[in-house]
């Protein structure tokens, strides 16, 4: 059996769903996080496999960007988490709802 | 000389800059001494300039200051030809006798040197309009003048009518103007240009007789506004509220008179609509006879001299539109003599009785105020057309060229005559009431003649009213000479022959006589005639033309204003604006639920939504 790009697309759609789900059904920001993640991650990997196999160097020069923007992102994200948790002492999203219109 | 003219307006002008700015540091008396030496001293310069005037040797000089509007060849330059030497000198000479008055009547007043600030400002002003070398500059010096006369009516502002008397002039003086910027615009279209050489010159063959006619009768309309011609009268006996020399200067001898300028200014346009010569005409004798009534009844000392302005400009307005230019202009001067006397000689007994204006509370001042009872005396021979005094000269003129014209104007000429004997009249009743009989003073005051600074212009005004006749007489018409140059080739009109005008005279001669002889039985005795009831009334509120212009014009007016403000701008303007407001809310309630706040709808939205538009993006690409 080989492994076609066809299988990479399938594995990449499964890990954006997995993180899709985890973004709607949990509560905690941090996990909520880790699931946009693994949300870009999925994307990345349907780049380089594109990539691949259109013989394009384009797939892994954007996934390149992606990693560097994700990284700046954590540093963003992971300091507003600390700075809710600091005053809040919760990491529940749902009790976050100043927002409410 | 003639080159350095424009100083003439620059003094006066220079004066308001530094007394506006200054006027207040400045104060009492230097401010006043300032401001009549700028205006004397211009009088200096216009005396100079003028000598070839009077040689007889002047062609008339453009003098070019700078371009103005370029887009309308519209220069600001000067004129300088008989008529405009005439008036300025007018304007100078009056002007400084009344500016060193003013330093005496004025006295003490903590808003001095604002008061010559704008006497100031009105002298540069009416000589910006009677030196205009073009429509469009005249109509510069025409709304100055209607603005310092409306800042010096309403000078003593704290006084709620005379506040309301500047609104009123200034308004009425509007409605005229409007008509008068109607004729300029065309004049432009026609000739296109508001230079007065070239509409003079090329009128005759630029303007139809129906256009002449528009153009002329659009400029009686702001003349009427400004020199208080009916029906746009009204604001003149109103001005009175003013100190007294503005209402010398401004409401008797200048500023009231540049409708009767312009009109002898555009001879050349009127003799191309002889309707319109008669329309003026008529407007004039009706005015005349009218306000003279109405003065008949007045109780106010200065309200008298206001109608009796109104009633001699109409004379000058029968005159000018009888296309005697000459004589109109003629009265025009001699008028700014005796009136501008006679009104600062009413000041000075306005002064002398501590701000008493009613003649019913005055009597037996000639032993108290000599000099200005014996000017006073000059004056009122003047106006009633005794012979020798200058009124008799310049009104004969003006009645005996409409008597020469025949037809309707004979009917003007029996107006003119009635308003002589009814002028002679009330002129007879002013003085019979103010200065003979017994003092019926109220308690307290005690009459005493004026400051020297005061009766020395009065002395100065009376000869000149005396004397001032004699530049045109039917033996030595001198003016009419001097004239000529600046009435574009208007023909002179036609006097009656000497056997006619001495019996024309004799008529209006006698009119006067009869006039005084008439008041003297009246008012010099003892017993004075009670003068109240309704018609004294009705005369003494101008037959309540007020009245009848408030409730068919002002109230409606303001009607339709406080329906626009209350029910228009509220509730439509108002509304469409809150009713924005409202709408916005109202459907902001509606989709405010949508904000949960909860991170996972949202979450929620943005999948479905980009599933929606992934899917759209793959059907609509055919790709499903």
């Amino acid at each position: 059996m080989t492994v076609t790009p066809g299988w990479y697309m399938a594995l990449a759609a499964v890990l954006f769903v997995i993180g899709a789900t985890g973004i709607l059904v949990r509560r905690n920001a941090l996990i909520m996080f880790m699931s946009i993640e693994l949300m870009l991650n999925a994307v990345n990997l349907t780049f380089v496999a594109a990539g691949r196999q259109l013989g394009l160097i384009e797939g892994q020069l954007a996934v390149l960007f992606v990693v560097v923007v994700a990284a700046a992102e954590v540093t963003v994200g992971l300091a507003i988490i600390v700075a809710v948790f600091r005053r809040r002492a919760t990491a529940s999203v749902d009790e976050l709802s100043g927002m409410k219109g | 000389m003639v080159d350095l003219i424009w100083l003439v307006i620059a003094l006066p002008l220079a004066g308001y800059l530094v007394l506006q700015v200054f006027g207040k540091r400045i104060g009492e008396p230097v401010a006043g001494y300032l401001a009549s030496s700028l205006v004397g001293a211009g009088f200096v310069i216009a005396a100079v300039a003028s000598v070839d005037a009077f040689s007889g040797d002047l062609e008339p000089t453009r003098v070019f200051l700078f371009t103005w509007i370029p887009s309308l060849g519209l220069d600001a330059a000067l004129l300088w030809d008989p008529l405009s030497v005439m008036m300025t000198l007018m304007v100078t000479g009056v002007g400084f006798l009344i500016h060193v008055y003013a330093i005496g009547y004025m006295h003490g007043d903590p808003r001095l040197g604002r008061f010559f600030t704008y006497l100031n400002l009105f002298v540069a002003s009416m000589l910006i309009l009677v030196l205009a070398d073009s429509f469009g500059v005249l109509f510069v010096g025409w709304e100055l003048v209607g603005l310092s006369s409306y800042l010096l009516i309403s000078f003593w502002f704290e006084r709620p009518s005379a506040a309301a008397a500047g609104k009123k002039a200034f308004v009425v003086n509007r409605i005229g103007d409007f008509g008068f910027l109607i004729a300029l615009m065309l004049i432009f279209s026609s000739f296109g240009s508001l230079a007065f050489s070239t509409v003079f010159e090329e009128a005759s063959d630029v303007l139809s007789t129906g256009m002449a006619t528009a153009i002329t009768l659009l400029l009686l309309v702001g003349a009427a506004g400004k020199s208080a011609q009916l029906p746009l009268h009204v604001w003149l006996p109103d001005a009175m509220e003013g100190p007294t020399p503005v209402s010398a200067l401004i409401h008797a001898a200048t500023m009231v008179t540049a409708g009767v300028y312009v009109v002898a200014r555009s001879a050349a346009l009127f003799e191309l609509a002889p309707i319109s010569g008669g329309v003026v005409a008529t407007v004039g004798a009706v005015t005349a006879i009218y306000a003279a009534t109405i003065a008949v009844g007045q109780r106010d000392i200065k309200r008298v001299l206001a109608y009796s302005t109104i009633s001699q400009l109409g004379y000058m307005f029968l005159g000018v539109g009888a296309a005697a230019y000459v004589a109109g202009t003629f009265h025009l001067l001699t008028h700014a003599f005796f009136k501008a006397l006679l009104f600062l000689g009413a000041g000075s007994v306005i002064h002398a009785m501590g701000g008493e204006q009613d003649m019913w509370k005055m009597g037996g001042l000639r032993h108290t105020m000599p000099v200005t009872f014996a000017t006073m005396t000059v004056g009122w021979l003047a106006i009633s057309g005794i012979p020798i005094f200058s009124g008799f000269w310049s009104k004969d003129e003006i009645l005996a060229t409409v008597f020469e014209r025949g037809g309707w104007f004979v009917v003007l000429w029996a107006v003119g005559i009635v308003t002589a004997a009814l002028t002679a009249f009330y002129m007879s009743r002013l003085l019979f009431l103010t200065f003979f009989g017994e003092g019926r003073w109220e308690e307290g005051i005690h009459p005493h003649e004026s400051p020297a600074i005061m009766t020395m212009p009065l002395v100065g005004l009376a000869v000149l009213a005396t004397v001032g006749g004699l530049v045109n007489t039917p033996w030595r018409p001198a003016l009419e000479h001097f004239l000529e140059p600046a009435l574009h080739g208007v023909e002179a009109p036609h006097l009656p022959e000497a056997a006619t005008q001495w019996v024309l005279a004799a008529v209006s001669v006698g009119a006067g006589l009869l006039g005084i002889l008439v008041a003297r039985r009246r008012y010099q005795t003892h017993a004075l005639p009670v003068e109240t009831g309704a018609r004294w009334d009705l005369l003494e509120h101008g037959y309540r033309v007020d009245d009848v212009y408030g409730s068919a014009i002002v109230r409606p007016g303001r009607r339709a204003a406080e329906a626009l403000a209350f029910t228009a701008d509220t509730k439509v303007v108002d509304g469409a604006v809150n009713g924005v407001g409202r709408l916005v809310t109202l459907v902001s309630g509606v989709l405010k639920p949508l904000q949960t706040g909860f991170a996972r709808s949202y979450g929620v939205g943005i999948l479905a939504g980009t599933v929606g538009v992934v899917a759209w993006l793959l059907v609509r690409g055919g790709a499903i």
